[in-house]
């Protein structure tokens, strides 16, 4: 372990802001990319569904 | 024999179902692979890593900074072959891959301008200079940006998969530029810090977190392209008695 103490951690040496905006951002940024697909992917399923009720409704 | 080999595994590449139903089995394991590496990484690289010498604790960027910097390039690459394939023997599939990189990409290119900035700013003092690298990484995002603006252009998506595949393999000049501009040019930039064909300019327990982030970039990117294709698969094949069977099954 590098650090004496979770403040000196999250201060990093001073340097805490950059390197925290810097993960913060592109942990975002990842989690969006693999959520976006995700959600893609439902929104998919529920308009099939949608479909098979209508031809279900109108013979 | 070979060769054989190689052409059966190409036409399969080619079928949606066969692409659709090989990318389910891998991704878990790629999922997999990147989530283990992007955490094991992370904390290696903020908590055991030692400081940098000269930039002290700012330097812990890198561990996102040069992975997002190498797949911004690579996917550049992987879109334009995709593209290219596309162009020259109609393939559907290779078409829907590229058109599936340019947002991954876009957003790689965005995380390493970012974080180039953040880490400039103690480091140079500036969180942004005109220079070589930094330029033609913006003109990567602007390349990004064409890529996915022409593939909503048209209404055709043959017509959109041409224009941008065409656009990818015209842009690709970027990526020499890109790798050579801290050599050729008088930069901040520093020189590159990852290599795998040379010793590496840093200490192993530094450098060693840095290969395990590159490696869950990449399974990461994998993953999310293997998601977005299929779903591209999905829209486009709906029309066929397996899409509707899979997707109504779920």
């Amino acid at each position: 372990m590098h650090f004496d103490s979770f403040a000196d951690f999250i201060s990093m040496g001073g340097h805490g802001l950059y390197v925290w905006m810097a993960y913060g951002l592109t942990t975002v940024l990842l989690v969006i990319n693999f959520v976006l697909p995700v959600m893609h992917k439902r929104q998919l399923v529920k308009e099939q569904a949608r479909k098979m009720r209508r031809e279900q409704q109108t013979p | 024999m070979m060769f054989e080999t190689f052409r059966t595994w190409f036409h399969r590449m080619g079928s949606p179902k066969w692409f659709y139903d090989i990318t389910g089995r891998w991704i878990p394991w790629f999922g997999g692979i990147a989530a283990l590496c992007l955490l094991v990484g992370t904390v290696w690289g903020l908590f055991f890593a030692p400081q940098d010498y000269q930039q002290g604790n700012s330097f812990r960027i890198i561990y996102i900074h040069v992975p997002a910097a190498i797949l911004a390039q690579s996917i550049f690459f992987t879109m334009a072959i995709a593209g290219g394939i596309g162009l020259i023997w109609k393939m559907k599939v290779a078409d829907m891959v590229a058109k599936s990189c340019a947002p991954i990409g876009a957003t790689m290119t965005f995380i390493a301008l970012f974080t180039g900035a953040v880490w400039g700013k103690p480091t140079w003092g500036a969180w942004w200079v005109w220079d070589a690298r930094l330029t033609s990484m913006l003109i990567l995002l602007f390349l990004y940006f064409g890529v996915i603006a022409l593939q909503s252009a048209f209404d055709s998506k043959q017509s959109a998969a041409r224009a941008s595949a065409i656009l990818s393999l015209v842009g690709v000049v970027n990526i020499p530029i890109i790798k050579y501009s801290v050599e050729w040019w008088n930069t901040l930039h520093q020189p590159a810090t990852f290599t795998l064909t040379e010793k590496p300019a840093m200490p192993m327990e530094m450098w060693m977190p840095l290969l395990v982030m590159v490696i869950g970039f990449y399974c990461f990117f994998a993953t999310v392209l293997m998601m977005r294709t299929r779903n591209e698969i999905l829209e486009r094949e709906k029309r066929t008695q397996w899409v509707q069977g899979l997707l109504s099954s779920q």
